[in-house]
């Protein structure tokens, strides 16, 4: 793991009118660092992970990516570094009026031109085989389910080989064994990818999982961070509270480990 | 009171602001033409039995209600013409217009709007793709072309109609008809009627692709915003036709 910082976040603020959000994080990520953010619901995770690319406008701070300030770029800029990263939604976000193909083609053929058919056809097939599901390709969205919705959604976000990958809740809405498959799928994607990942999740499985640093959000701050063994023996009753539900789920048995 | 008219002036200055970017963003490449062929496709073919439909029955219930009024005026071989003077200068632009109104602004809010909800709007801006061009100024570009395209094919089938209509209370040849519509055409009974016909494809396009653009988030947002495009598009279809009307008048 190289020691360079990939992204740097300083004071980031950001309200939506009374509603103060983000209240001055700071946090950096190292290149091939796998980051999860945790937090209650409304704690403004998705919010600090859209200010990231851009598609929320913070109200103040640095936020540096690839060694780039991007509150400080144009238009043109800003969509130079957005080709290096990708962004799987909270609800997966594929385009429901194309077939799966059309999703990845779409954004495969946006990220570079001059790409030729056999090419675009090798690399979709390539990113359907990662999630396993090929034969999905000329479904539409709506013939999906939400496991698949995900999957697909992580083919269309690894076709662009990116460099950071934000996950927001890659697993919220699964049973348990698919949010699994769908957590190994991303720790696969590390490794094939060599990818840093930023992924915001509940789900303590897959926290524990994919990432090996973990910070916890609370009231717009950085509350602790550490790693899932740190934070699962701290003493704090807060930071226990996250644990202890799951801890119930995984004594059950039959559970996978 | 003051926050009312201070919202109304924001949504005024954002509307202008949308409008300006797409006067903006039209001349910068990448140009989007496969998308924009796909929205000609969707917004010119499928709306056109409707308009079929409505133009016929325009003008085949224009002659059959004017007649009496003309035979009493002896001047029931004037039918043809006026008829479809009225029909080409006013009746069919408004009437198809309104009718686009109905079916592809809300489409167009409906669709960009439940995009937006569902973040897939922001999926593309992610992915580095400028979702206004993509979207918005191909849909803008299709309805300021496809609009005018339909109200001419609506004047066609509503002369039409008159012609059947002429012929439920008396009898005249598909050729005779016809040269008495066309003796009586001007020029400037069509430019003016065509060149207001861009304005209301392009209002069409704009508060469609407006209004489903800037829905805010939640699956009721997307009807509110199917709906109020429909209504703001009708309403606008009137003002920039009273407009034209006026200036039109003042210089001809
Ligand atoms: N576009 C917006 N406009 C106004 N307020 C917003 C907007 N987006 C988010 N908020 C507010 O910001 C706060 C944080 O929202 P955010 O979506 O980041 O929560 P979250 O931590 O991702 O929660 P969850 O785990 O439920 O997804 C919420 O109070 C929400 O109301
Ligand atoms: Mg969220």
């Amino acid at each position: 793991m190289k020691e360079e910082p990939i992204i740097n976040i300083k004071n980031l603020y950001k309200a939506f009118g009374k509603n103060k959000v983000l209240k001055g994080i700071s946090l950096t990520v190292k290149k091939g660092e796998d980051l999860v953010i945790l937090g209650r619901s409304g704690s403004g995770k998705s919010v600090a992970i859209k200010c990231l690319v851009g598609l929320l406008k913070a109200d103040k701070g640095k936020l540096e990516i690839f060694g780039t300030d991007i509150t400080k770029l144009n238009y043109k800029q800003l969509n130079k570094i957005r080709l290096r990263i990708g962004f799987m939604f909270q609800n997966g976000a594929l385009y429901d009026s194309m077939s799966v193909r059309e999703n990845l083609t779409f954004t495969l053929k946006h990220h570079a031109d001059h790409l030729t058919e056999e090419n675009i056809e090798k690399q979709i097939l390539e990113a359907l085989d990662s999630v396993g599901l090929i034969e999905a390709i000329d479904k539409m969205p709506s013939e999906l389910s939400g496991g698949m919705i995900k999957r697909i959604s992580l083919a269309r976000t690894i076709i662009i080989k990116p460099e950071i990958i934000f996950y927001d809740e890659p697993t919220a809405g699964l049973d348990t064994i698919t949010a699994q498959e769908i957590s190994e799928l991303i720790l696969s994607v590390q490794k094939k990818y060599k990818t840093t990942s930023i992924i915001i999740t509940h789900d303590m499985i897959c926290a524990k999982m994919t990432g090996n640093r973990i910070i916890l959000i609370k009231d717009g701050l950085i509350y602790v961070q550490g790693t899932y063994k740190e934070l699962e023996n701290s003493s704090d009753q807060w930071v226990k509270s996250f644990f202890f539900a799951t801890n119930q789920y995984a004594a059950a048995p039959g559970f996978p480990a | 009171m003051i926050a009312i008219v201070k919202e109304q002036l924001t949504q005024a200055g954002n509307f202008s602001l949308f409008i300006g970017r797409f006067f903006k963003e039209i001349f910068v490449p990448p140009f989007q033409i496969n998308e924009f062929l796909r929205q000609c496709y969707t917004i010119g073919c499928k709306s056109l039995p409707l308009v079929s439909i409505t133009g016929f029955i325009m003008g085949l219930v224009l002659t059959i209600q004017s007649r009496p009024t003309m035979t009493k005026f002896g001047a029931e071989s004037w039918l043809p013409s006026m008829v479809s003077l009225s029909l080409i200068r006013e009746i069919a632009p408004v009437v198809t217009a309104l009718i686009c109104a109905g079916k592809i602004a809300s489409g167009i809010g409906a669709e960009l709007g439940s995009m937006k909800v569902s973040s897939q709007i922001d999926a593309m801006e992610v992915s580095a793709v400028n979702p206004y061009k993509y979207l918005v100024v191909t849909r803008i570009l299709a309805t300021t072309l496809m609009v005018p395209l339909l109200v001419i094919f609506a004047d066609l089938v509503g002369i039409y109609g008159g012609y059947i209509g002429y012929n439920v209370h008396g009898t005249i040849t598909m050729r005779r008809y016809f040269s008495e519509v066309i003796e009586h055409l001007d020029f400037l009974d069509l430019m003016p009627a065509t060149i207001k016909t861009f304005f209301f494809g392009f209002f069409i396009g704009v508060i469609g692709c407006y209004k489903g653009f800037n829905a805010s988030s939640g699956t009721a947002s997307v009807g509110l915003a199917a709906n109020s495009a429909v209504v703001t598009a009708s309403l606008s279809i009137f003002i920039v036709d009273m407009l034209a009307v006026q200036i039109t008048d003042l210089f001809f």
